[in-house]
């Protein structure tokens, strides 16, 4: 292997950790939330930090436990949880076309890694630089970086329930809300792409009573679906 | 019910939808207009999830004054369309709502 190809490597991997640092940041506070609020219904930390570790996908950590505590059967946990993540399936099938050329070894980890902040991380790359070398270790550094912080704040956020009883009630998820805010905003480009955004944020908030958050990717389909449609009539996305 | 049995499940329903259209990508050829609806995935999303969780409080659409949330979140959307800068976008947010919190407290 030469120096340049390791040089890429070493700076794709840090590129990757410093360009996701802002999402890590503003995951933190909902991973103290998740945590805070499991010791708080009574997990225990191994629990709370094993949901995190084996399964790592922040909504459907909070929606999972939020369902566990109000005694919910296991079956309608799982397909909530199945039916939250049908939005990862979008993101992944999004990139399908930059992973064909790596290795299933790379694959399986990485879509195990897949989460929203990597993949906003990952497509603001692809999007600033389409053609540089080296996205594998870019992804790889974003989403070892958002793994090991997700561990610490579930951790942080567990003992600090222990101290501060009610954190889970002072409504850190607005540092969520805010980072989305920053991701999209910058993406939307085109005509078709300010219509899509409009017409998610009003179809979400007009399902919002939909069981299983499927207003969500109703809201989402029928976005896309005004987004291609304007996009066509003005000609490749102009 | 067992936890773990739980984490089990829910880490396979998580997993095989991240990992399906890797597994398959590169045998599979994506049509171009699926190509192009992907690329509207992350704004119809993402602001879908901003929509609920800004403006969606206890259950209900809060237009309020008093929902801090969509305040911040306003906040936000305005500095990332004047300096398209995350962690600007990210800062602004968060201090407005602190800000509201502490000046404010519902």
């Amino acid at each position: 292997m030469s120096t340049d190809a390791a040089t890429t490597r070493t700076g794709q991997f840090a590129l990757g950790v410093l360009e996701t640092l802002p999402l890590v940041v503003a995951a933190f506070p909902f991973g103290i939330v998740f945590g805070a609020m499991a010791h708080g219904g009574g997990l225990s930390y191994a629990v709370t930090l094993g949901m995190s570790a084996i399964v790592f996908a922040g909504a459907s950590q909070f929606i999972a436990i939020t369902l566990l505590f109000a005694a919910s059967a296991m079956p309608v946990i799982v397909l909530t949880v199945f039916v939250v993540n049908l939005r990862q399936m979008l993101y992944s099938a999004n990139l399908m076309h930059h992973v064909q050329h790596w290795p299933q070894c790379w694959r399986m980890p990485l879509a195990f890694w897949l989460t929203d902040e990597t993949f906003a991380a990952v497509t603001d790359r692809i999007n600033r630089h389409p053609e540089q070398p080296g996205l594998r270790w870019f992804y790889l550094g974003s989403a070892l970086f958002m793994y090991v912080f997700w561990q610490i704040s579930t951790t942080v956020g567990y003992l600090l329930g222990e101290q501060i009883p009610g954190l889970q009630d002072w409504g850190l998820d607005i540092a969520m809300v805010v980072a989305f805010v920053g991701i999209v905003v910058p993406a939307l480009k085109h005509r078709a792409d300010w219509a899509c955004a409009a017409v998610a944020f009003c179809s979400a908030l007009l399902t919002y009573q939909w069981p299983y958050q499927s207003g969500l990717l109703f809201s989402s389909l029928l976005a896309i679906g005004v987004g291609m449609a304007l996009s066509k009539e003005v000609g490749a996305g102009e | 019910m067992n936890e773990w049995l739980l984490i089990f499940l829910m880490a396979l329903v998580t997993f095989v939808p991240r990992y399906l259209p890797f597994a398959l990508a590169g045998r599979l050829k994506i049509p171009d207009t699926m190509e192009r609806a992907l690329g509207f995935v992350p704004i119809a999303v993402l602001t879908a999830i901003v929509a609920q969780t800004a403006l969606v409080r206890d259950g209900s659409i809060d237009l309020s004054l008093g929902n801090h949330h969509a305040i911040a979140t306003l906040a936000a959307f305005v500095v990332a369309v004047w300096t398209r800068h995350l962690f600007a976008t990210i800062g602004v947010g968060l201090l407005v709502f602190a800000l509201l919190r502490i000046l404010l407290p519902g």
